[in-house]
């Protein structure tokens, strides 16, 4: 079980000595500058004129100036794209997770033939290279077009598909791992309280397990959220998603650096707080999901 | 029990039904139907300064089609970095656009596919003739003997740009017509601390259409007269030598260069931080990053020596965009309607001054529009002494093979590393042995 | 739609119950319900990886060229060809995966090992109250957070040779080289290649291992303590050995992920990466994409996956017998 980490008491045994204090200043202080720079030039880079970020680098914009964060709409469907990304990554999140906590109870709470088979197959879809399928897939998906008339080719719909089985494997796993961790005794009182496996899931262990929801969660939105290169096959000017549509700015003419940067950080802003709210439930998740 | 059976054998069957689809492949469907005569899907590649101003050019001449015919055109404005593997996926598919624009370099690699409407007789006399079309630009529309896979649409070549100013400082009085001049002019340009000539160094296409004119500069070629790769002539040797020795030796082009592909050098060039540009039909773009048309002079791309002109004389690759038909149409009617719009001469005139190129069709290049003497150094150029890139079906694999071996050399060239004939020898090699064994 | 599908069939059995005897429904319920709890993850991995996967290597014994991918079905049988050219080291082709594959092992293995030991370091010295500590949690997962193009972009900014920040603090700023250096071509590309690998990594490695030190007892800390084991004596003897269940599982995933990253050099280097930083994810789209030989290109994921599948075979049973005798 997690339990909060507290600081030792001063002067106890417990108590940090010098020598680890100086090295975690020190470590701690580059690690962070490591980190920032890039951050940094991301921030500055979006407020200069473009005359800045095509000469030599400099660390402070000759002029600040908003324009990029004008221009970034006009040069770029930006808007479109970002809510392309949010309805994908949104719904393969959803799915992915709603999925994988199904399959995760059945292998933690449930002896079947077979189980170890399953386990060890979704996990080595881990390993496939995404090149060995991306072109099968693409035959597949329109197939079942032309066999059904649902447009997965160049649809969200395909997508999103794809993306959740992208987490699902990994979510799986760690669900797995999380419900392990919630007693038995639980669940089982439900069952003899009349409750079906199904309200034992959803009243007992998924409300114990939220922690390692949400840190699949993000996972999957992230996974999501990223992907370049089935992206850039599978969706058309009106589905493409922004991992995409961000290449968008180094135009046949000119890299336009500040927008670049302007874009990255506009559409990285959103996600980077909801990741930043979701990290206290994300350590505990992680804590008693992966491991186990 | 028997519904886990019954979902597994359902599991099973639909997994086989799919891998048995799938296999098929994309449907063979000879050539193209007219089941949805109404509408049509257009992909055309991205010639302005973003989809965005492609969008603006291209809408309105879509909209006057529709009023003509009744057919709406659905515009996708596919970026160059997609179009290729946009267009894989789709012949792959069967599932795709009706007409596409491509790059006239890769025709007979697409028309090797056969996922392109093949351009016979009939179908060029529905859109006015084939001799409606400069020879040139016929050229470079697929292999020699077949039908052509594509339509020229758009017509480029390279020139050398020059900066005036810049070459007035250095007491330059006009542009070199050779490369020992180019080289020499470099020297008096570097000396003032200006950077003389531009390149793409990590670009793969503009290394081949450079390498490719050196070669010809050369009296030589990358593939043999029945197709077959021979990077390792040794005037091929010499002539990828001499460009990549114009940044390891003559220090025209800037070490950085070496890592540009994405058309920084044309922005170093626009922004007066470099006196020399060899490229193709970049008017607009000069003008979109600021460059007044009187800072710049326009000349042809440097011979040897003498003359441009046809055979060693040769100094650019008939550069372009073709218009094609995918095979799977359906609406074989409307598509060709749609290049017999494309290609008339009111909207070649119209398209090719937005887009500063030259229009294939001769009745249309006859236009004022295109009589600046800039326009005039280009079209002459395609007139006289250009020459269309190898029409094979390996042409694609040949821009990747020795486009990344003439990468490799800038980027030793650029490390201060010695760039040697063996070098250069061995990295051709290398990239004639990946090339398909056809 | 899938959890529709899912439940229905439960609720189905539940009027069954009262014809049949109880407990054979019950019997019966306990040995569907797993399964169809696991159909849709099953469907969907069959449809999305297992089946095109079993398409690719079908393949992979095609001569799947420019002429045969408009209708692939009648592309000729290759037999093994895909597989002999791909591994004939002495030919340009295979001596070209060879050299990939040797630069994707080198690269995966220092980028885990990096991304695990800051990662590691990181979360050892977070693992105290200090004051600032929730500010620089939050700035650290910062790069796990951004979209991959957007982090790799900015890489690609700075390590320009002309106008990136790297040179010029390297070079103008610090005149630690007598001239620029390129990062994005030639030798140093791999350098760079590593540098954003373990800056996007190493958050996560960071952020498992924390999860995993709050799994430690405080009890053990303080025995040890008790027996007058100093902070540096305590990370030794028991902070590192607990989290060896931990590293099992994210060294693993971090190799895999690593090992097939397509992104970060696909944004970094684009279509034709440079031979010190040519990793097998992006050669083998070259092999396939760019040169349209869409057999070889499956020949050579096909080798990769096997590979992969010993690897992690090999490192699951290795780890456990570890874990088995270090328990015992």
């Amino acid at each position: 079980m997690p339990s909060p980490p507290t600081a030792p008491p001063r002067n106890s045994p417990m108590a940090p000595p010098r020598s680890f204090l100086w090295s975690r200043r020190v470590f701690l202080t580059l690690l962070a500058g490591f980190v920032l720079v890039p951050v940094y030039v991301m921030v500055s880079s979006s407020l200069k004129p473009l005359a800045d970020v095509t000469g030599r680098f400099r660390w402070l914009p000759s002029e600040l100036t908003v324009r990029p964060y004008i221009d970034i709409w006009s040069t770029v469907p930006l808007a479109r794209y970002f809510v392309n990304s949010v309805v994908v990554a949104g719904a393969a999140t959803v799915c992915s997770v709603v999925i994988a906590v199904f399959a995760a109870y059945a292998v933690s709470r449930h002896e079947f033939r077979g189980k170890r088979v399953f386990t060890v197959t979704v996990l080595s879809t881990q390993m496939l290279p995404g090149i060995l399928f991306l072109l099968p897939l693409f035959l597949i998906y329109v197939n079942i077009g032309n066999a059904t008339g649902v447009a997965l080719f160049g649809s969200r719909g395909g997508l999103i598909l794809t993306y959740l089985t992208f987490s699902l494997p990994f979510s799986i796993w760690m669900l797995i791992g999380y419900f392990d961790s919630v007693p038995r005794d639980l669940d089982e009182a439900a069952l003899v309280d009349g409750c079906g496996p199904l309200g034992a899931l959803f009243r007992i262990v998924v409300p114990a397990a939220i922690p390692g929801i949400v840190a699949v969660a993000v996972y999957a939105f992230m996974t999501a959220w990223g992907e370049v290169l089935f992206a850039s096959v599978m969706t058309n000017d009106t589905t493409r998603t922004l991992a995409v549509g961000l290449q968008g700015y180094s135009t046949l003419y000119d890299v336009y650096w500040n927008q670049i940067m302007a874009a990255s950080l506009v559409v990285s802003v959103p996600v980077v707080a909801g990741f930043l709210l979701m990290q206290r439930y994300l350590v505990a998740g992680l804590t008693a999901g992966a491991v186990k | 029990m028997r519904r886990i059976r019954a979902a597994a054998v359902g599991a099973v069957t639909l997994s086989l039904a799919l891998a048995a689809t799938a296999c098929g492949g994309g449907s063979s469907t000879g050539g193209g139907s007219n089941d949805s005569p109404k509408t049509l899907t257009y992909w055309a590649s991205n010639q302005g300064a973003s989809v965005a101003v492609d969008k603006k050019v291209l809408q309105p001449e879509l909209d006057k089609f529709e009023q003509q015919t009744g057919i709406k055109v659905k515009l996708e404005v596919v970026p160059w970095s997609d179009l290729l593997n946009r267009i894989l996926t789709a012949t792959t598919s069967g599932q795709g656009p009706d007409v596409l624009n491509i790059g006239n370099t890769w025709s007979a690699s697409l028309q090797a596919t056969g996922g392109l409407l093949p351009w016979d007789e009939r179908n060029f006399a529905k859109i006015g003739g084939k001799d409606r079309f400069a020879a040139t630009a016929l050229g470079s529309t697929g292999a020699p003997g077949k039908d052509p896979a594509a339509v020229p649409l758009y017509s480029m070549a390279y020139a050398l740009y020059y900066n005036k100013r810049i070459f007035a400082d250095a007491g330059i009085a006009k542009p070199p017509a050779t490369w020992d001049e180019l080289v020499a002019d470099a020297k008096k340009i570097k000396a003032r601390g200006t950077s003389p000539l531009g390149a793409e160094g990590a670009n793969l296409s503009e290394n081949i259409h450079h390498v490719f004119v050196f070669a010809k500069q050369h009296g030589a070629d990358f593939f043999t007269a029945d197709g077959k790769p021979d990077f390792t002539d040794p005037k091929v040797v010499a002539a990828v030598k001499r460009y990549v020795d114009l940044m390891a030796k003559d220090k025209a082009i800037p070490a950085g260069d070496a890592e540009y592909a994405q058309n920084q050098s044309v922005s170093d060039f626009a922004k007066g931080r470099q006196a020399m540009l060899l490229w193709q039909s970049v008017a607009a773009n000069l003008k979109s990053q600021g460059m007044s048309e009187d800072a710049y002079g326009i000349a042809p791309v440097p011979v040897i020596s003498g003359k441009p002109g046809g055979g060693t004389q040769v100094n650019s690759a008939v550069m372009g965009i073709n218009i094609a038909v995918f095979k799977n149409t359906h609406n074989l009617d409307g598509a060709t309607k749609f290049v017999k719009f494309m290609t008339s001469d009111t909207e070649q005139k119209i398209l090719n001054t937005a887009y500063s190129s030259i229009p294939p069709v001769t009745s249309a290049q006859s236009d004022p529009a295109f009589a600046a003497p800039a326009t005039a150094v280009l079209k002459n150029t395609l007139a006289t002494s250009a020459a269309a890139l190898p029409q094979v079906p390996s042409e694609s694999q040949f821009e990747t093979a020795v486009g990344t071996a003439v990468k490799e050399l800038f980027a030793d060239a650029a490390a201060g590393r010695a760039v040697t004939t063996d070098d250069v020898r061995a990295k051709l090699e290398k990239a004639q042995q990946q090339m398909p064994a056809a | 739609m899938t959890t529709t599908a899912l439940k229905e069939p439960a609720r189905e059995t539940s009027p069954g119950a009262a014809r049949e005897p109880r407990r054979r429904t019950g019997r019966i319920r306990r040995l569907t319900l797993p399964y169809l709890l696991l159909l849709p993850a099953l469907l969907l991995e069959l449809l999305v990886h297992l089946v095109p996967m079993a398409i690719g290597i079908v393949m992979s014994f095609k001569q799947l060229t420019q002429f045969y991918i408009r209708d692939w079905g009648t592309a000729p049988w290759s037999g093994l060809d895909n597989y002999r050219v791909s591994v004939d080291f002495d030919a340009p082709v295979g001596k070209a995966l060879l050299q990939s594959f040797g630069t994707t092992v080198g690269f995966t293995l220092l980028s885990v090992g990096l991304c695990w030991l800051v990662g590691t370091a990181a979360a050892v010295f977070m693992q105290d109250t200090f004051r600032g500590r929730g500010l620089l949690r939050a700035l650290f997962l910062v790069p796990y957070a951004l979209p991959v193009y957007a982090a790799v972009i900015t890489w690609v900014f700075m390590f320009q040779h002309d106008n990136g920040l790297v040179n010029h603090v390297l070079h103008d700023q610090l005149h630690l080289t007598d001239k620029p250096s390129f990062w994005l071509i030639g030798d140093n590309s791999f350098y760079a290649l590593l540098t954003v690998s373990v800056w996007k990594g190493w958050p996560f490695a960071f952020l498992i291992v924390t999860a995993g030190l709050q799994n430690i007892p405080r009890e053990l800390y303080e025995a040890a303590a008790l027996d007058g084991a100093g902070m540096w004596q305590r990370i030794r003897r028991i902070t590192l050995p607990s989290l060896r269940p931990v590293n099992q599982v994210l060294v693993l995933v971090l190799f895999l992920w690593t090992f097939n990253d397509f992104n970060t050099p696909y944004v970094l280097f684009g279509k034709a990466a440079p031979e010190a930083a040519d990793l097998i994810s992006v050669h083998i789209y070259q092999s396939s994409f760019v040169t349209w030989n869409f057999g070889t290109g499956s020949a050579m994921s096909v080798l990769l996956l096997l590979f992969l599948l010993v690897v992690t075979g090999g490192y699951l049973l290795l780890t456990s017998r570890g874990r088995r005798a270090a328990d015992a």
